[in-house]
């Protein structure tokens, strides 16, 4: 049984009167400590997606289910980044990442002691103290994924983590998300605008069409890790997934395994000799 | 160093006060302007010399008791009466614009009525700083509470926060920025209700000295009185800022980048350590 199972969401927001359909019969599953990549135009309703997902936002048809249980609407089931850090301005970055601990009602104390644990992990070390305003904006990133570690869930949905990071910060944080889903086997959505950083992270890519988002295909990327981006395969298969995104066809029909997403579901073959470091 | 570069900044101000208090005394002895009409600062220096005992002893305390108590309790019916705007839809479409209004009301004007009803005691010079002062901070929480980031909240019910953890861990601080704004102005009405409240008629106060003074025509006194008065508004300014700074301790950061191009000095609070973890 999927972790996490989404079917058939449709939502539409209604403003003044007029309504602004974002999601048409979305649908997708993700399996326990799989890593999901979702990829879609701006605008296009991922964040909307990933609220629904959270329950944060009740879709208008379609189900969210966790271990088979119906979440929609509901809350709690999934540690949720948004896309912008909004780290408390008003804590030092230590308190800041406690939030989801003080939460569950656990002692600051205690909470701290548990966070300070981590911050080494997360190249957080000695700014414990440290107020978000005088953090980086990779530091900020790093800080806010670790609130949503800390926020100790199984499903972890991941908005845009490293929109905004410079290319060298964004590949030093891809090993490093990389490395943190090997050692603790959480089940991760990550929404990115950047197919190389899909294909480093992910084990499957999902594309969604322009808005109304519907999952146009999905990739499953069957490269050994850790991905090492100047092989040939995976060249072949950012090549493959870029194609696909700009001729905006609908994949070829090529069953994926366990019946998971729409038909036309796309997956590639793994190449030999590829992918070693 | 710090000192230094304040006192130069200040300079400027310093020096301008001190030609402006020295053209004032020149102009009153030169023309011979009647002390009564006009005194010189000198005269003034002299009769706050004399009443000193006096002021600071009975009218002093009197009148910064009424400001002072005045101003918490507005603080506390402000806060209360805030929070309700802000928790009840009824409140905030009933209560809410008549809070928005009066704030264009001057409620010096009510200082008679309060005489009519609660005669020449303490009462109605504490309800009248508390009204005077009570405006602008119910607004301010109003408004600092209505403006706590929607995403934050957002983010504390994904985590499971019920309700009151959210009031507590993001409302409240967001309000609390806005709550010490309408302080302040609120800080610069106390103490001029305060002396207004006194003028009705009071055995003792700032306000009271000011008057009796003027019916006796010892116009340097008058002003002697008014000195204090403005001392004492700016004491309490400083006092609600210094309060601010304790109580946000954050905020001196967000300013940083300005505060970086002034003096180089306020950065770096925290002991950096030269490497990020294991960062790299
Ligand atoms: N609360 C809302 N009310 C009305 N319209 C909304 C709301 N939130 C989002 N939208 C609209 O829905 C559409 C999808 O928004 P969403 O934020 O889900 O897109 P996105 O794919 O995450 O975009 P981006 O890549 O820029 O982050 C957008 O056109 C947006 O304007
Ligand atoms: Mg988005």
């Amino acid at each position: 049984m999927a972790k996490l199972s989404v079917r058939q969401l449709t939502k539409a927001y209604v403003e003044r009167g007029r309504r602004l359909p974002v999601l048409n019969a979305v649908s997708f599953e993700a399996h326990a400590g799989e890593f999901v990549a979702v990829i879609g135009p701006s605008g296009c309703g991922k964040s909307t997606l990933f609220e629904i997902v959270c329950g944060l936002l009740a879709a208008d048809a379609g189900t969210v289910e966790v271990d088979g249980e119906q979440v929609m609407g509901r809350p709690g089931w999934v540690a949720y980044m948004p896309q912008d850090d909004l780290l408390f301005p008003w804590r030092r970055l230590i308190d800041n990442v406690i939030v989801p601990l003080e939460i569950k009602g656990m002692r600051k104390e205690a909470a701290r002691a548990r966070a300070l644990e981590w911050l080494p992990v997360f190249g957080l070390a000695g700014f414990e103290e440290a107020y978000p305003s005088q953090l980086s904006g990779g530091m900020r990133k790093r800080a806010a994924l670790l609130r949503t570690f800390l926020t100790e869930r199984d499903i972890v949905a991941l908005d845009e983590p490293f929109g905004a990071l410079d290319a060298h910060t964004r590949r030093k944080m891809h090993s490093w998300l990389a490395d943190v889903h090997a050692r603790l086997g959480r089940t991760i959505l990550l929404i990115t605008h950047d197919v190389e950083e899909a294909l480093v992270l992910a084990d499957r890519v999902i594309v969604l069409s322009r808005r109304p988002a519907r999952v146009v295909f999905e990739l499953a990327v069957d490269l050994p890790r850790p991905r090492d981006v100047l092989s040939p395969a995976f060249a072949a298969f950012k090549g493959a997934l870029l194609e696909r995104l700009a001729d905006g066809k609908e994949g070829i029909a090529s069953p994926v395994p366990d019946g998971v997403g729409p038909p036309w579901a796309v997956r590639l073959p793994a190449t030999e000799g590829g992918g070693k470091r | 160093m710090a000192v230094w570069r304040a006192a130069r900044e200040r300079f400027p101000v310093v020096a301008f006060s001190i030609a402006l208090l020295a053209a004032w005394e020149a102009a009153v002895r030169l023309l011979d302007v009647p002390k009564y009409l006009l005194p010189a600062p000198s005269g003034i220096l002299n009769a706050l010399i004399a009443s000193m005992a006096t002021l600071v002893a009975v009218h002093t305390p009197v009148t910064l008791a009424e400001a002072g108590v005045g101003l918490l309790m507005a603080l506390a019916a402000g806060v209360v009466t805030g929070g309700a705007v802000h928790a009840f839809p009824l409140a905030r479409r009933t209560v809410y614009p008549l809070l928005v209004v009066s704030q264009t009301v001057p409620v010096m004007v009510l200082a008679p009525l309060l005489v009519i009803w609660f005669g020449y005691g303490a009462l109605p010079k504490l309800l009248l700083v508390a009204i005077a002062c009570y405006f602008p901070i119910a607004v301010a929480v109003v408004d600092g509470l209505d403006s706590a980031d929607a995403g934050m909240l957002k983010l504390l019910r994904s985590m499971g926060a019920r309700p009151w953890q959210q009031f507590i861990m993001v409302k409240v601080p967001a309000a609390l920025s806005s709550l010490f704004t309408g302080l302040r102005v609120a800080a610069s009405y106390a103490v001029m209700a305060a002396v207004v409240a006194e003028w009705m008629g009071a055995e003792a106060g700032l306000g009271t000295f000011i008057v009796r003074s003027a019916h006796s025509f010892r116009t340097e006194h008058v002003f002697a009185g008014i000195v204090l008065v403005s001392l004492y508004s700016v004491g309490l300014f400083v006092v609600v800022d210094a309060v601010r700074r304790r109580a946000l301790p954050w905020e001196i950061y967000l300013r940083e980048d300005t505060w970086h191009r002034q003096d180089s000095q306020h950065r770096a609070p925290v002991e950096y350590p030269s490497q990020g973890g294991s960062w790299e």
